[in-house]
């Protein structure tokens, strides 16, 4: 009943997985450029930076990514349309797997926002205080002495904000990106054995989750190393 | 006629998708706390036989995504025969996983009892081991020490984490519309595919669902400041004043 082969779908299904894990990564890409640029602008002395990445973590965080995506879809592609026809040339159509791109980017970037802000707020102030008396420019000090020390904080969050991520990549296929929902979806209908598919899209998750789980594990111990946990014996 | 006359006109689609994503997002979450308690019980047991069937559970929920899960309760059970001779024979329960609204609310509330006693069994962890001898030392039977102080305890440190669940959930059902449910996201799919209007359509949704969030982060400000109001930092009577 349950074949290997998946009834000859097994190579799409892999090329489905492909999918997903490239708009998983160049989304997380995104949305840790974004929280980045979101934390520091919390830290600014601008009312205006400050009072913006306020708006953008309370809004994105208070909307569906489902229908943030919808939104960006079917909004965008008019957009567009105005766009390009104002300036008389042919409007292109939306990419499914670039909307995804954005708007899964963008809705995360709000939460790596929060993220980093609680990890730069948890490095001693006394650090960045050591690095400008020693004379290093603001941006080298950041790099040089905050990030670091802030990416082990901020590592545990980031790795949960990054399983979420990897799972909501799925929605993407609602909106017709073919990604391994997607293909599970489609071949569930030929053969008439959904179950098998979706089951086997779940696999692919699983794959992937506990993967991740494992790595983000290890890379926790190494940036751990010169910590030592106040434990009772 | 306008976008906004449109809006006026199909108002009652949206406050019925609301009304819809209320229920389907209220229901699962009381039904899988009710389940997630025994089971987080059952997570922290000491016996592997009790706590890797229930380990098993969470892991395959927390892992794989809550679309997959629902087009597995919606799409996939009607693969297996046994299901399709059920359905002609009319078994009344098994007849309702025909329904996408029983279908959603089983998917949800098995996605939400996952994360739930995951959350909780974290909370059951962190039970400082003087609560546990001191209940004890008061000669209290096992029962009565899981019932009077393990679990009150827990259910404190529990609120922050479920807070977040309980947003995710909401937000999650928005998928509900995948299943041909007109939910509030279903209603603005519905809305944009009749008037081609993407912002208005996804706006107003969007507005809507913020509303909600933001009235359960109100409740759960209240329930914190209730429950944990001795983690708050002491307040010296001159602060107060001001």
């Amino acid at each position: 009943m349950i074949d290997l082969m998946l009834s000859g779908y097994l190579p799409a299904l892999l090329r489905g997985a492909e999918i997903t894990i490239s708009l998983a990564v160049l989304s997380l890409g995104l949305s840790i450029f974004l929280g980045l640029v979101g934390a520091l602008a919390k830290q600014s002395r601008s009312r205006l930076l400050r009072g913006l990445s306020t708006i953008y973590t309370t809004v994105i965080r208070g909307v569906p990514e489902f229908v943030l995506m919808l939104l960006i879809f079917y909004g965008g592609q008019i957009f567009l349309n105005l766009l390009f026809k104002a300036m008389g040339l042919h409007p292109p159509d939306l990419n499914a797997f670039l909307t995804a791109v954005l708007t899964i980017g963008f809705i995360f970037g709000a939460y790596f926002t929060e993220t980093f802000r609680g990890a730069i707020l948890a490095v001693p102030r006394g650090q960045m205080e050591a690095a400008l008396a020693f004379g290093l420019p603001q941006w080298k000090a950041f790099f040089r002495i905050l990030f670091p020390q802030m990416l082990r904080i901020a590592l545990p969050a980031a790795g949960n904000n990054w399983l979420v991520l990897l799972k909501s990549t799925a929605v993407a296929s609602l909106i017709g990106l073919h990604d391994v929902m997607f293909i599970a979806d489609q071949a569930g209908r030929v053969t008439q054995t959904p179950f098998t598919f979706y089951l086997a899209a779940c696999i692919v998750y699983l794959v992937l989750t506990t993967g991740s789980t494992r790595l983000l594990n290890r890379l926790n111990l190494s940036y751990s190393k010169g910590v030592r946990e106040g434990r009772l014996q | 006629m306008t976008t906004l006359d449109a809006l006026l006109l199909d108002y009652p689609a949206y406050l019925h998708g609301l009304w819809l994503t209320l229920q389907l997002a209220t229901i699962p979450l009381v039904v899988g706390l009710a389940g997630a308690i025994p089971l987080a019980v059952l997570r922290i047991a000491p016996s592997r036989l009790l706590s890797l069937p229930v380990a098993t559970f969470t892991y395959f929920m927390r892992g794989t995504p809550m679309l997959a899960q629902l087009m597995i309760v919606y799409y996939g059970l009607g693969q297996f025969e046994w299901m399709q001779r059920a359905w002609q024979n009319g078994s009344p329960l098994l007849l309702l996983l025909r329904d996408p609204y029983y279908c959603a609310l089983l998917a949800f509330t098995l996605n939400t009892c996952a994360y739930t006693t995951e959350i909780l069994a974290g909370a059951l962890r962190a039970t400082p081991y003087g609560e546990v001898e001191a209940a004890q030392a008061f000669g209290m039977s096992r029962v009565t020490a899981w019932r009077r102080i393990l679990l009150p305890s827990a259910m404190r440190r529990f609120i922050p984490a479920y807070s977040n669940e309980v947003i995710l959930l909401l937000h999650g059902t928005s998928i509900a519309s995948a299943v041909t449910l007109v939910d509030l996201t279903g209603a603005a799919r519905d809305f944009y595919a009749n008037y081609y209007a993407p912002f208005a359509a996804f706006l107003l949704a969007g507005a809507m669902y913020f509303c909600l969030t933001m009235a359960i982060a109100v409740v759960v400000r209240r329930a914190e400041k209730k429950y944990l109001a001795y983690f708050q930092p002491r307040q010296t009577p001159h602060a107060k004043g001001r």
